[in-house]
């Protein structure tokens, strides 16, 4: 029988999400950016799964599920974006976005 | 057997998230994309351990196959393809091809570990009484309560799609449209 407390299971999820958000603020690299979105979803999954199965309900999972489509979605839309961008400026610096500023 | 002699399952689950979070810092602080995309797929392996552990074994079996299998591929794809890490290559440090999958490899090999130990002694922790949900409980409820959810989800997908497709088209095809409208004007 195996039973985590509640606590540690968040405490890995903020660990992670805390990971995952300092690469987004911290990297310049837009492809960087999009694999610390993807940590900061994962996150996210294992404090729903960890409370779903902790209060022996369904719906962690569920929204796991949820994320999941989210995820893929995203990463479809912003590696087509990188591939212009990559095009257009020949870089990845998120810096060289600030042309777009109206 | 006596129970003294056997790892608990907790310390399996702390291990496994201690490689995950060693795994996502490589991912944030690595120079290459190609080397930190192995160290995602690594730090995905282990969440799916932990998923296992918190009686989630569906939600484990699609982290593997949807994130690892299929994101992660697309990745590599568009990272290989397209040649997206090619501006941190200059400044990365030329290492020799030892020293850039060891690290990798020897996280997933401690999963590994992991994986063969739990098979080996399914018997002695009797592994069924985690509370565990049933891919059948996450489906009835996927199709009943949260049928809204899922349509919009499909939507969500469907956007994806449609977006990618076009973001993607290289830029002459869309030149070549714009002077034929413009042809077809005059």
């Amino acid at each position: 029988m195996i039973s985590l407390p509640l606590e540690h299971i968040f405490i890995l999820a903020c660990i992670l999400f805390m990971i995952g958000f300092v690469g987004v603020i911290a990297r310049k690299n837009t492809l960087f950016i999009l694999m610390s979105l993807e940590v900061m979803l994962n996150a996210v999954g294992i404090a729903f799964i960890g409370a779903g199965s902790v209060w022996e309900q369904a719906d962690g999972q569920v929204m796991f599920i949820l994320i999941l489509t989210l995820a893929a979605a995203e990463v479809a839309l912003g590696l087509a974006l990188l591939i212009r961008l990559q095009r257009r400026f020949q870089s990845l610096d998120i810096d060289k976005l600030n042309r777009l500023r109206g | 057997m006596s129970s003294t002699t056997i790892i608990p399952l907790e310390l399996l689950f702390y291990l496994a998230g201690f490689i995950a979070i060693v795994a996502s810092f490589k991912v944030v602080m690595g120079k290459h994309a190609v080397h930190s995309l192995l160290y995602l797929i690594v730090s995905l392996l282990a969440v799916a351990v932990c998923f296992y552990f918190m009686g989630a074994p569906f939600a484990a079996g699609l982290e593997v196959i949807v994130y690892a299998g299929a994101i992660l591929v697309l990745f590599v794809f568009a990272v290989m393809m397209f040649g997206l890490g090619k501006d941190e290559e200059k400044h990365a440090p030329q290492t020799s091809g030892l020293t850039i999958w060891f690290g990798p490899s020897a996280l997933a090999l401690a999963l590994l570990c992991e994986l063969i130990y739990i098979i080996n002694s399914v018997e002695q922790h009797n592994v069924t009484a985690i509370n565990h949900i049933s891919p059948k409980q996450v489906g009835s409820l996927l199709y009943g309560p949260y049928l809204l959810a899922v349509e919009i989800a499909s939507f969500l997908l469907l956007a994806g799609l449609v977006a990618g497709y076009h973001f993607a088209k290289p830029d002459g095809q869309k030149h070549s449209n714009t002077i034929d409208k413009i042809g077809e004007n005059q």
